[in-house]
């Protein structure tokens, strides 16, 4: 009995501290000891939260032609990445969505008109000279692409980029590189601007009188060339990109709709727990254990891989939670049979687990099924739904056979052996247990 | 003796009543109410900070919207009005947004929530889900018809549909307008019901491997009546946190939350009183395809 009330009290203190943790993170500072760990609610390290529960904007670009391949879609979503930096948001995520869309994500903007046109506008590339003169348009550019090897017999194998023009560019280009390559050090290079960003400034060594060139140095990885091909490609896409969706939530709506869902889960969880009390006794009790267990499982792994929250997601958490619970009721539901047969507190635990574990793991088998088919076929807010619900399933069986058995086996071992408690109304049943 | 099994009678032709029903109004009003998600427009929820005259506002947003876009205001919760168009371009939403600040003289933040949306979008994302909705029944199926038999998987799919069906026929009825919210509260009840039938049907494919000889009827009525219990709190537990978002939830949480207590509800009614009665259906129509090869055969 000493032993499982050891077993016991510390089970309660792991849980209830790691849910508080969970919820409201730590911070200790002693002189120079300094130890923390970020709240799950905590807006930057903890769970991300979606846009449609903070406030800000959910723009999705469209290409408008029948067809895009990978690599042009990529450079859309390169120079929006680039665009969005040069407004200030760097927040903002760029993300590719199905063939032909590029969904950007800016947070707490207020009036996003103006970030709309001006990232949606067609990319505009040209290659100026030391003195700011436009030398050589985006047209006269055939594609660039990102390469490893050796640039010349000497050099040892480097990232780079080659460059090939169209022959209306090739004069010009030889012109240019010509007039560079006669500057002093210093101005001797010929910047390649997207809009009005520099995207690269490579020095001109020697006249280039061809249609291809290779841009080198200074490249330290395959995404390194890769960006920068991708943003040169940018200035000559067979399309222009059209804003198909915008969804803008001012912050002052975002800020409630999140304040009023903590408040509605923590009543609604509140409720559970006494419903759980009333119903089930000290089993219920032990159930609502497991529950806060849970909420911290799934809070820590939410905020841990820094996973979107919004509000299917929610969707997907009060479905899970409900399955988190669910399991339980099956255990319960199942030992109240045993115990309504006569048998012992300890047998009927034991049995109440073992037949219950097959229906929970079906159920939750079928369930994971949806989850991860909704993930893999589905985008955006129908993935967000599967990514909770399946994290929530898994959970949600790993509280109820592992947390919920070892707090319930402690229990029996307490010799709380009254059927009462346990939600069983038996005539005389204290005496024949 | 709970007599669930005969009582089937009584409890499908309610569902098919209301999915029939559905059905008419879809033909009869054209569809679903669609919501910008899917029928294409722009709205804008603006928090107007007092009563305001809506024939004044409606006579401006016509004003300072191009012609043909069939603009409407109407008044939401409070003081907040919701205004409506097919979709408009950037410059043409910000030119109502000032005019409308300017009039009432408004801060910036007073615009709530504002969505313009090409027809183009919400099809996909409707053929998306639609794809992963019957790729997970098909898996579904599979895995219940390994683990169960054939005619369980069958029995759950049928529930599902159903409760999807009653879903959408809620909708079709009420008018309310379908979303991309309305989807995810679908591929919800896509889990929990599967969820909730598959507890039904591992007592019954307990009872009946106790003991074979059993009516199926008998078999089947008993299991619900094990399991019911257990069904209806879970229910309770389900809806409780579904229920405090609808009463504390903002406008979009709160539009959220009506299709999944429907589906909640309609998932819970499949599987206590429809799931089982349809198995012993099919495991009628087995026994009695047998008999007549075996009599044949004779």
């Amino acid at each position: 009995m000493g032993k499982s009330i050891t077993k016991l009290v510390i089970a309660l203190i792991v849980i209830v501290l790691s849910a508080y943790i969970a919820l409201f993170g730590f911070n200790i500072q002693l002189s120079s000891w300094h130890i923390s760990y970020p709240s799950a609610l905590d807006a930057d390290n903890g769970i991300k939260q979606g846009l449609d529960l903070v406030g800000g904007s959910v723009i999705t670009y469209e290409a408008q032609a029948d067809t895009a391949t990978d690599e042009e879609m990529d450079s859309v979503k390169n120079v929006l990445r680039k665009r969005l930096d040069a407004l200030g948001y760097n927040e903002a995520t760029v993300s590719r969505q199905g063939d032909k869309k590029v969904r950007v994500e800016i947070p707490a903007i207020q009036d996003p008109e103006e970030a709309v046109q001006t990232l949606g506008q067609t990319a505009k590339l040209s290659f100026r000279n030391s003195a700011g003169e436009t030398v050589l348009d985006g047209v006269d550019v055939a594609r660039a692409t990102a390469r490893f090897g050796q640039v010349n017999e000497t050099s040892s194998a480097v990232h780079y980029v080659e460059l090939t023009l169209k022959e209306s560019g090739k004069d010009k280009f030889a012109a240019a590189t010509a007039a560079a390559a006669s500057k002093p050090e210093g101005e001797n290079y010929i910047a390649i601007m997207l809009d009005e960003q520099e995207l690269s400034k490579p020095r001109v060594q020697e006249t280039i009188n061809s249609t291809s060139c290779v841009i080198s140095g200074g490249f330290t990885d395959a995404s390194d060339t890769n960006e920068l091909a991708t943003l040169i490609n940018s200035g000559n896409l067979p399309f222009s990109i059209k804003d198909v969706e915008l969804r803008s939530i001012g912050p002052t709506l975002g800020e409630k709709a999140l304040e009023t869902s903590l408040m509605a889960a923590a009543i609604g969880i509140l409720l559970i727990l006494i419903f759980m009390i009333v119903c089930y006794r000290l089993p219920g009790l032990i159930a609502d254990i497991s529950l806060i267990a849970y909420i911290a499982i799934v809070a820590y792994i939410m905020a841990q891989f820094r996973i979107n929250l919004s509000l299917p997601g929610i969707a997907g958490i009060i479905l899970s939670v409900g399955m988190a619970v669910d399991a339980n009721i099956v255990i319960f539901a199942r030992m109240k049979e045993e115990l309504d047969l006569g048998k012992t507190i300890r047998a009927s635990v034991e049995a109440g687990f073992n037949r219950a574990f097959i229906a929970i793991l079906d159920a939750n088998i079928t369930t994971l099924i949806a989850a991860v088919v909704l993930y893999y076929f589905g985008t955006g807010p129908i993935q967000g739904f599967a990514i909770t619900l399946g994290i929530g399933t898994i959970v949600s069986m790993f509280t109820a056979i592992v947390i919920t058995k070892f707090l319930l086996k402690q229990l029996v071992g307490l010799k709380i052996t009254n059927p009462a408690l346990y939600g069983v109304a038996r005539k005389g049943g204290e005496d024949r247990a | 003796m709970l007599k669930i099994v005969e009582k089937f009678k009584i409890f499908a032709p309610i569902s098919l009543a209301i999915i029939l029903i559905g059905a008419i109004t879809f033909g009869v009003c054209g569809g679903f109410a669609q919501d910008v998600d899917f029928a294409g427009g722009m709205t804008m929820y603006v928090e107007m900070g007092k009563d305001i005259n809506l024939d004044e506002l409606n006579k401006l947003v016509i004003d300072s919207t191009p012609e043909g876009v069939k603009p409407t205001s109407q008044k939401s919760d409070g003081t907040q009005v919701v205004i409506k168009t097919t979709p408009i371009s950037t410059e043409e939403r910000e030119a109502l947004q000032k005019a409308i600040i300017e009039k009432y003289e408004l801060e910036d933040s007073a615009i709530l929530q504002v969505d313009n949306v090409d027809a183009t979008v919400g099809g996909e994302l409707k053929s998306q889900a639609l794809k992963a909705t019957l790729i997970a029944a098909v898996l579904m199926l599979i895995y219940i018809t390994i683990r169960f038999e054939m005619r369980t998987g069958l029995a759950a799919v049928i529930c599902l549909l159903h409760d999807i069906l009653i879903m959408l026929a809620v909708y079709v009825i009420f008018r309310i307008p379908v979303n991309s919210n309305f989807i995810a509260a679908i591929l919800t009840i896509v889990g929990y019901s599967i969820n909730n039938t598959i507890i039904v049907f591992d007592r019954i494919r307990e009872n009946y491997a106790k003991n074979k000889r059993a009516p199926f009827a008998e078999t089947v009525n008993a299991s619900i009546k094990q399991t019911l219990t257990r069904s209806i709190n879970t229910t309770i537990t389900t809806l409780l946190p579904v229920i405090m978002l609808f009463i504390f939830g903002v406008t979009s949480i709160r539009q959220f939350t009506i299709p999944l207590m429907v589906g909640l509800l309609a998932g819970t009614y499949s599987s206590v009183l429809l799931a089982g009665p349809i198995w012993v259906f099919l495991k009628q129509a087995q026994v009695n395809r047998k008999k007549n090869r075996i009599s044949k055969s004779k």
